[in-house]
């Protein structure tokens, strides 16, 4: 029996680490990961215990992207190959939920993250990248357009300019020029790497959940609103966050000098 | 002076509240109540929301009604089961459609407050209220072709209406779902907000009106509905005998004195 392409490790902490699990691939995408990657994010979305999802690769790569090698994209017998319902039903329905669930997503970027993989790592909430590693858009270079939401994630993360030069050279960028330009938020040596991540996520797995969700729900709203409409549906938001049982816990904790212990409510 | 009624409260499907909205006033509250179903809508279910409904609007106190599924479901469609072996005939004679049409005889104004999935008999439960308040999770659609028939409580009239001949064929045609944005981009809905504010919208939205003079308020809704089935010119001049007629009322007078005056209007709902 092979090795299942996704692992999936709950930590006590309410952090759950998710593995792109085929090594000799570079962790690229096949049918079968981009379906099994699709349900542990189902999974930990509807999971309680769950507070903060971290997502990493086996092996020397973050994820090579779609795996060039596996059928659904090639054609056969001269057929026309459908890249269309290849995105809506593996790549789409993935990053929608990175983006859309009320849970804090992190990329733990160990090695290469290229095409999709590059796309998932920027549709998550945060970055953190060993110091090896490196971003490639390179559907430029097989003729294909960033796909996997690249177009709509990179110029909200590293504005248009440098969204374009990533999307039309398909040259790589190193975890050094990333940090500068805002790619990823943390840059670390690859032998702590693993470390540093599971602390940024168990401090996110600590937080006022609900409250993160909601900031979550607020800044993906305010990024398709005019001002005024954003300041109403932000009323709804705090009015929302002031209800739940870690607001009150954070006001107490601050009164009395001590540290919040938040449940996620 | 008003006559207060509580509706029944052994209602087996629904659960049927008043809640105060400020000056004696007060909004009725319905909320379907079968979530092991997603809040399938049996004869029986119908019956008791037609009927507290009805209480509702018998009720002087009572100004807005509001009907909602609470905060998963709204209602996932018809009870199929029941349908399923059913002959042309036990449909035509048990006919349970008809109890629906007692929905639209209402007087007063019904908030529609929908959060998950309003399907089928679901969606056309909503577009009969007169105000929809959406959560940002509902889901609506018209899928009855999936099983071999049409919408069957106004899904092709009322629909075909709200968002057109082109939208609505699509809707209706390909069965699928459409998210709370989609329908009020269309036009279909009034509002949407995030799913745990919902009921709560309503019921503001809902004590809003029934602050409102009761009369006026049932005469505005008489005339907005009555756009849908008149010619234009038919409609202005209903409009316009309500208009006139409404000076006969005691809130009128006391509307425009207390605008002059510079001062609240006291309203009697007369």
């Amino acid at each position: 029996m092979s090795s299942p392409s996704i692992l999936i490790e709950p930590q006590d902490t309410g952090v759950l680490l998710v593995k792109f699990n085929r090594p000799d691939a570079l962790n690229a995408f096949d049918d079968e990961m981009s379906y099994a990657f699709q349900d542990a994010l189902k999974n930990a979305e509807k999971d309680k215990a769950v507070r903060c999802i971290l997502i990493t690769g086996e092996g020397r790569g973050f994820c090579a992207g779609q795996d060039l090698k596996s059928r659904s994209i090639t054609s056969e017998n001269g057929a026309v190959p459908h890249l269309g319902e290849s995105i809506r039903k593996r790549y789409a329905p993935i990053i929608s939920r990175l983006r859309n669930m009320e849970k804090p997503t992190i990329a733990m970027v160990n090695g290469v993250a290229a095409g999709a993989g590059a796309s998932i790592a920027f549709a998550c909430d945060l970055r953190i990248a060993a110091q090896s590693a490196k971003f490639i858009q390179a559907f430029v270079k097989v003729g294909l357009v960033p796909d996997s939401g690249a177009c709509w994630l990179l110029p909200r993360l590293v504005g248009w300019g440098r969204a374009m030069e990533l999307a039309l050279t398909g040259e790589a960028i190193n975890a050094e020029k990333a940090l500068d330009w805002g790619l990823v938020n943390r840059v670390v040596a690859d032998e702590s790497l693993q470390e540093e991540a599971l602390a940024l996520a168990t401090q996110m797995a600590q937080g006022p959940t609900k409250a993160i969700g909601l900031i979550k729900r607020a800044m993906n709203r305010a990024m398709s609103m005019d001002l005024d409409s954003y300041l109403e549906y932000e009323a709804h938001t705090q009015e929302i966050a002031g209800r739940t049982t870690d607001y009150k816990e954070g006001v107490a904790a601050f009164m009395e000098k001590r540290p919040a212990q938040f449940v996620g409510q | 002076m008003t006559i207060t009624q509580t509706p029944a409260t052994n209602y087996q499907y629904i659960l049927a509240s008043r809640e105060e909205a400020g000056a004696g006033r007060f909004i009725g509250i319905v909320q379907l109540n079968r979530p092991d179903v997603l809040n399938a809508l049996s004869p029986d279910l119908m019956g008791e929301l037609v009927e507290a409904l009805e209480t509702f609007d018998n009720d002087a106190a009572v100004g807005c009604m509001i009907v909602t599924g609470g905060e998963k479901v709204f209602a996932a469609g018809a009870d199929i089961k029941r349908m399923a072996e059913a002959s042309a005939v036990d449909m035509l004679l048990i006919d349970q459609l008809a109890r629906w049409d007692r929905i639209r005889k209402l007087h007063k104004p019904v908030i529609a407050a929908v959060n998950g999935f309003a399907l089928g008999g679901g969606c056309e439960l909503t577009m009969m209220c007169d105000i929809i308040i959406a959560g940002e999770n509902a889901k609506f659609g018209q899928p009855e072709i999936n099983i071999g028939v049409i919408p069957g409580a106004g899904g092709t009239q009322r629909l075909t209406r709200a968002v057109g001949k082109a939208k609505a064929m699509e809707l209706i045609l390909t069965g699928r779902h459409f998210t709370a944005q989609e329908a009020l981009d269309m036009g279909l809905i009034t509002n949407v907000v995030p799913p745990e504010l919902t009921i709560e919208e309503a019921k503001a939205m809902a004590k809003t009106i029934a602050g409102k003079p009761a009369i006026a308020v049932r005469l505005a809704k008489e005339a907005i509905l009555k756009a849908f089935d008149t010619t234009i010119e038919g409609g202005l001049d209903y409009e316009r005998k309500l208009f006139y007629l409404l000076f006969a009322s005691a809130d009128q007078k006391e509307g425009m004195a207390a605008f002059m005056e510079k001062r609240q209007p006291a309203w009697t709902g007369s």
